[in-house]
């Protein structure tokens, strides 16, 4: 194409433009291309499987020997009554949902708080701060709780070296009654570094001009603090307490990993860990697929719930012009 | 930043009213800190301490007391059925960096469909991706590990790579860090100037988003390295283990044979070291705007 001679431009435009149409038409679903189909593979079908098996049974004939002698029937509801009636699934309902209310409002309330702080402008060391607080959250949930399922050790645990010492009695963290704030405090140490980064993040995007000028009305660091910065960052907020709340229903790994030092942890403390223990140790992946069914409703409830109450959507549907 | 040239003269103007209350560091703030980031060292000062004691010394001796056998440990720990505990190290390696960066190319794309281009079914496609940010990704291994049993992929390194490179969050984060930092003028002067769509995407659009996609990039390779329910389920054959389920299962043994809590101890500290070494280098990167989703690079 001699398309670069000037004087011609004019005439070739109408060619050129009758022909990018075409290709940016199909370029967007070039891009979408490998994410949408990982997308159906990955997510959209096993929750469409997960559906389908957890509408299902297998019948057993006879002695359940033999080819044909275990068939798979429709069951209709039966998985969910079961598992909605399984006083261990409520009991590990129960735990977690004392863990998520040991766990969300104290981990936002430090995150809060620590976020503040560095960005406040009289307090010091800030930059050592930041990152330890933050360096957490480089390790794994399995680290974590290894590392502080041996500090919950009496022979090994400097606490009570130091209760000890004192000639006190030590609480049992590890027993049945603690063992909860034990994990919960698993997933404070874990999680408090990440949200306040999350916040700080959004209090650094705050034009400083904003406070400039109640600084000079004489208010008070703090009452900067309550009544300009909290509210600015209030949409970050929202969205860090809808993740921690996913993230509580979904506690397995800490649980899973402390069990072989206590016997205070069953097999199915959480959720999460009775759906594996269904769906592998007891090989009933039926109603393990019903329990997932039914953590995957809540949570999509609470979310939207959640959303709906505190913001009106708004931390989401703000981007969806 | 343009906001700091313009308040800075402000400030010079309030600074004389009140001087000494700008500065006199404020003790009690700085304490809180300070002790928020003791609590968070704590557990990390405790693995390097207890690494370097001796299975018996490690149940003896005073917990922050600090012994001489690291090396031991270490020895230790690497003779372990011929050097296991490195190839889980290898094997997170792979997983959490092939598929970080696949997952991040396979969002930057997406998110950039997303911000840049009108097309049919676009709000739909948003609208799921969005639901799928909310579905609790833990729920789905067990479909997952059923779906793949049927194909023959479970106990593959497939099995955990393949379903960790979809993120509708990466691509949600992904669409707003083109929205913001890449113009449509400037893809519509690449596209006068005849580049194709791909061109201008990674020649233009990628350099543009590159900070946020250094974040999404992190997201996903910590997401991935943490991750335990996904192999823990997929994964039978150790030698695909990553290290979470790979310790997992020493802590296990460690039940029965309590020796085996010093190479549990000092595989915990030696798999800390990489990802806090990347964290600390990548760590101004971490500037996660979620809300607001904006990118201040």
């Amino acid at each position: 194409m001699t398309t670069l001679a000037s004087p011609r431009a004019a005439d070739t435009r109408p060619a050129r433009t009758h022909r990018r149409p075409r290709r940016r038409t199909a370029a967007p679903y070039v891009f979408l291309a490998p994410a949408l189909t990982l997308f159906a593979l990955f997510l959209a079908l096993p929750i469409g499987y997960a559906l389908y098996l957890s509408f299902r049974t297998v019948e057993v004939k006879g002695l359940g020997l033999g080819a044909g002698a275990r068939t798979e029937v429709w069951a209709g509801f039966d998985n969910y009554t079961r598992a909605l009636d399984d006083p261990e699934f409520l009991a590990s309902v129960g735990r977690v949902g004392l863990y998520g209310l040991l766990l969300v409002p104290t981990m936002l309330g430090l995150a809060l708080l620590f976020a503040l702080l560095l960005d406040a402008r009289r307090t010091r060391a800030k930059g050592f701060s930041r990152v330890s607080i933050f360096l957490p959250y480089a390790v794994p949930a399995v680290i974590a709780s290894l590392l502080w399922g041996f500090l919950y050790l009496p022979r090994v645990s400097p606490f009570y070296f130091l209760f000890d010492k004192v000639g006190w009695d030590a609480p049992q963290i590890l027993s049945s009654q603690l063992v909860v704030f034990a994990i919960a405090n698993i997933g404070l140490w874990g999680g408090v570094g990440f949200n306040m980064i999350v916040i700080y993040t959004a209090l650094k995007a705050i034009p400083s001009e904003l406070y400039e000028a109640a600084r000079l009305d004489g208010a008070s660091e703090l009452v900067v603090a309550l009544r300009i910065k909290v509210p600015i960052v209030l949409p970050s907020l929202v969205l860090t307490f809808l993740f921690s709340m996913i993230a509580t229903l979904q506690v397995f790994a800490e649980p899973m990993t402390l069990r072989p030092l206590t016997n205070t942890i069953s097999t199915t403390w959480s959720p999460l860990m009775k759906v594996y223990r269904d769906a592998f140790t007891r090989d009933d992946i039926y109603s393990a697929a019903a329990t997932s069914v039914v953590i995957a409703l809540a949570t999509f409830a609470l979310s939207y719930l959640f959303l709906r109450v505190v913001q009106d959507g708004r931390a989401f549907s703000q981007e969806s012009r | 930043m343009t906001t700091t040239s313009l308040t800075r003269p402000v400030v010079r103007v309030a600074q004389p009213l009140r001087p000494e209350r700008r500065e006199r560091p404020s003790v009690l703030g700085s304490a809180v800190l300070v002790v928020g980031a003791v609590y968070c060292l704590l557990p990390v000062l405790w693995v390097l301490v207890a690494s370097s004691k001796s299975a018996n010394e490690l149940f003896s001796t005073f917990t922050f007391l600090p012994s001489t056998h690291l090396l031991d440990n270490v020895a230790e720990l690497s003779g372990y059925r011929g050097g296991l505990y490195w190839r889980w190290m290898l094997n997170t390696a792979l997983y959490a960096g092939v598929g970080g960066g696949l997952s991040v190319l396979i969002s930057a794309m997406a998110g950039y469909a997303l911000a840049k281009y009108p097309f049919r079914g676009k709000k739909l496609v948003f609208n799921l991706i969005l639901a799928g940010v909310l579905v609790p990704g833990v729920v789905l291994a067990i479909p997952q590990y059923l779906l793949l049993a049927e194909i023959n992929l479970t106990n593959t390194y497939w099995s955990v790579l393949l379903p960790s490179l979809i993120s509708p969050y990466g691509i949600y984060l992904c669409r707003i860090y083109a929205a913001a930092s890449v113009p449509d003028e400037l893809l519509e002067a690449a596209r006068t100037d005849g580049a194709s769509e791909w061109r201008t995407f990674s020649r233009i659009a990628v350099p543009l988003m590159g900070p946020g996609l250094v974040t999404v990039f992190l997201f996903q390779f910590v997401g991935i390295w943490n991750n335990f329910m996904l192999p823990y389920i997929m994964l039978g054959n150790d030698r695909l283990y990553p290290l979470t389920v790979g310790l997992n299962g020493l802590l296990n043994q460690g039940a029965s044979q309590p020796a085996m809590y010093t190479s549990v101890i000092t595989g915990s500290l030696l798999s800390i070291i990489p990802l806090a070494a990347l964290f600390l280098t990548l760590q101004r990167y971490w500037k996660v705007d979620l809300a607001a989703g904006s990118v201040k690079a």
